[in-house]
């Protein structure tokens, strides 16, 4: 048992929701103050939700947390209160040492700046001291595999040089705790497979990680704890096999164990699982070729003009495609949605499948897909990095010469 | 890396450590009086980056770079020594018209352009302010240092300028710090409450060249703020620019008066927008993250 550095008591945070909060007019606010010049400036109080509420955790010293959860559960914002750039509106935190955060990758970068001056920008505002840049220069760009580019403007990079550049500052970053939220989703598998490693050591080396992922391969590889975050609540903290397995059973389970779906919907998405290629797993394609996925719904009572939309997007909440049928009548019971695809020319990633039900402008359910799709087919694409797309089309070549 | 693996009670271990590594408290925002200051002395190399970068990108993009900052400034001056000295005749305190409009044009467009970056300084940095703590302060005054480059830059042309007119400088040109120092913080004064609300209100960038056009001819830049009468003097004084340009024109030139009863207004009041904006940004900084 040793020392814990981030002790958090009850955090909660609300936000606001609504068009006042997000993008107010100063004119508007003026015109109420002549309307009623008590009440304009006092605190709209609008909607508001809690994005968190009484999360109470302990990191000890040298462990690595994963945290896990849907999208929109509240691990950002557990993970932006810690590293301070929000306040909790109740609760506490006591976090010992210093703080690294990585929520971004390439923070604070400017594109007119050159390799060079970016990293000393960036590794400035991420929390390092001239010296310590200095120091670690050569290491940085060795590990970002850019030495003979480090003098050209970070504009002209490829999107894989940017991210290694800018992942090789933030790796490293010697703070004795580190929050990183999802960073190493980005780049190609062979350069994430080094900021693993990276981050392997870091860890090893004592240093405390407080780690948010969607890929939960990534995080039983790296944690040894995870907390479970589930609509702003803490759901389960523990060992990572314990929690993961608990996570991935509720997320496929028909009643999908969220907090925040509302029981008395009329229709809720359960499940999804890939049909064709069966002899892939239920939730991997391993090649490229005629995809059949089936989306399991459950309905509760009758839809008329149902409106379902269907979104698939990457790790970085890139969106790769989305599609929406109109008009769907569907009766109460079970149905299976079924997409069937010619072939889904997707880079060997994983991505998440979102689904949504609407019935005349009402949300009847919204459903991020877990567990998220692998892509594990062979790359069929240049063998540089910088020069990989989004589509992973396999090409035939040949060359045709005019005769005579 | 220092680590406690000796396996003590943990209070004791917390004891142990507490003198090496500092604890931070979260917490609910409670005292907006408290305005961290000190906090920003820790932070001090990170506003150098971000000036650094600031003069950096600027001369990087344009492709004239410096010389713009010196034909600017020049410009501003041969016209309105045309249209105002030479056609309107504008008096200028018994000084060649050219040189009296041009100790006021260099600081007066350090102050503007500082002012309109602090303005938008929060916004134009909202994607680092919702990715990394650092006090949001520095950010305001990062704008206002950064256009201290270009002044410098005007300056040494002003100086050689008024050299040229065969106007020698006195010891008064040793106060003219105090009048740059009023300058900067007068960007500061405004710059906080402008910075926070156009970060808050997105209708407030609109308004922004209107407010600098107004203040321009609200400040003895092409004319001299002794045509004010002597009884309202006092009341222009609280335009904190006319005491920094009459103190500019004076110190430089050495004559004219040194400005007085005006100069004491215009320091209470940037005094009083210093504060006021410190407050004020501290307690908007923590809806400025949350609305981004």
């Amino acid at each position: 048992m040793s020392t814990a550095v981030i002790q958090a008591e009850n955090l909660s945070k609300r936000y606001q929701r609504g068009a006042l909060a997000s993008s107010g007019l100063l004119r508007d606010t003026l015109a109420r103050a002549l309307r009623s010049p008590w009440t304009a400036f006092q605190r709209q109080k609008p909607e508001s939700f809690w994005a968190l509420k009484d999360v109470s955790l302990q990191v000890r010293e040298g462990e690595v947390l994963g945290l896990i959860g849907r999208n929109g559960s509240g691990k950002t914002t557990l993970l932006k209160i810690l590293s301070r750039i929000t306040r909790p509106t109740e609760g506490w935190a006591e976090i010992r040492g210093r703080v690294g955060s990585l929520l971004e990758v390439g923070t604070g970068f400017h594109p007119e700046l050159t390799g060079r001056e970016n990293t000393y920008l960036s590794g400035a505002i991420l929390g390092m001291n001239k010296q310590e840049i200095t120091r670690k220069f050569d290491e940085i760009v060795a590990f970002a595999e850019l030495d003979q580019f480090i003098d050209t403007p970070v504009k002209h990079y490829s999107s894989g040089m940017y991210v290694r550049l800018a992942f090789a500052v933030a790796a490293h970053l010697e703070p004795e705790i580190l929050l990183v939220d999802e960073v190493l989703a980005v780049g190609d598998i062979k350069f994430q497979r080094k900021c693993l490693g990276k981050m392997g050591d870091v860890a090893r080396a004592g240093r405390t990680i407080v780690l948010v992922s969607h890929q939960l391969n990534q995080i039983r590889r790296l944690c040894q704890r995870v907390t479970w975050i589930d609509g702003g609540l803490l759901r389960q903290t523990g060992p990572t096999a314990e929690v993961v397995s608990a996570y991935e059973t509720a997320m496929t389970s028909p009643e999908r164990g969220s907090s925040s779906t509302r029981s008395e919907s009329k229709a809720q998405f359960l499940s999804w699982r890939i049909l064709e290629p069966s002899g892939d797993s239920a939730h991997r394609l391993e090649s490229v070729g005629p995809v059949t996925v089936a989306f399991r719904l459950k309905v509760s009572a009758p839809i008329h003009h149902g409106h379902q939309g269907i979104a698939l997007f990457d790790a970085e909440r890139r969106l790769m495609w989305a599609y929406a049928n109109e008009d769907l009548t569907l009766d109460p019971g079970l149905h299976d949605l079924i997409y069937k695809f010619p072939f889904l020319p997707l880079c060997p990633r994983s991505y998440n499948w979102q689904l949504s039900l609407w019935v005349e402008k009402e949300n009847v359910d919204l459903w991020e897909a877990i567990p998220e799709l692998q892509v594990t087919s062979p790359n069929y694409q240049h063998a540089l990095d910088e020069w990989n797309g989004f589509l992973n089309l396999p090409s035939e070549f040949r060359v045709f010469t005019e005769k005579g | 890396m220092a680590s406690v693996t000796s396996n003590p009670p943990v209070a004791d271990a917390l004891a142990n450590r507490a003198p090496v590594l500092m604890t931070m408290r979260i917490e609910p925002p409670r005292n907006w009086l408290d305005l961290r200051l000190k906090e920003l002395w820790t932070y001090r190399e990170l506003l150098y980056f971000l000036v650094w970068r600031d003069v950096k990108v600027r001369y990087k993009q344009t492709a004239i770079g410096v010389s713009w900052v010196i034909v600017q400034p020049l410009l501003t001056m041969l016209v309105a020594t045309l249209f105002f000295g030479k056609l309107a005749k504008l008096p200028s305190q018994g000084l060649p018209y050219s040189v009296f409009c041009f100790a006021a044009v260099v600081p007066w467009a350090y102050f503007s352009t500082a002012l309109v970056a602090a303005t938008n300084v929060m916004v134009e940095n909202q994607r680092v302010i919702t990715k990394v703590y650092f006090p949001r302060l520095i950010l305001p005054v990062s704008a206002a240092l950064s256009g201290l480059v270009d002044f410098a830059i005007g300056f040494v042309v002003l100086l050689i300028f008024t050299f040229s007119y065969g106007i020698r400088p006195t010891w008064a040109l040793l106060l003219l710090p105090l009048f740059l120092l009023l300058a900067v913080f007068t960007v500061l004064g405004v710059g906080l409450w402008l910075s926070a609300l156009n970060a808050l209100y997105r209708d407030v960038k609109y308004l922004i060249p209107f407010f600098v056009q107004f203040w321009t001819l609200a400040s003895p830049v092409y004319y001299s703020s002794s045509m004010v009468p002597e009884r309202y003097r006092w009341l222009y004084g609280l335009n904190p620019m006319a005491g920094v340009i009459d103190g500019f024109r004076w110190s430089l030139t050495a004559t004219g008066h040194p400005p007085a009863a005006s100069l004491f207004a215009s320091v209470g009041i940037v005094i009083f927008l210093t504060l006021g904006g410190l407050l004020f940004f501290n307690r908007m900084e923590g809806s400025i993250a949350d609305r981004v």
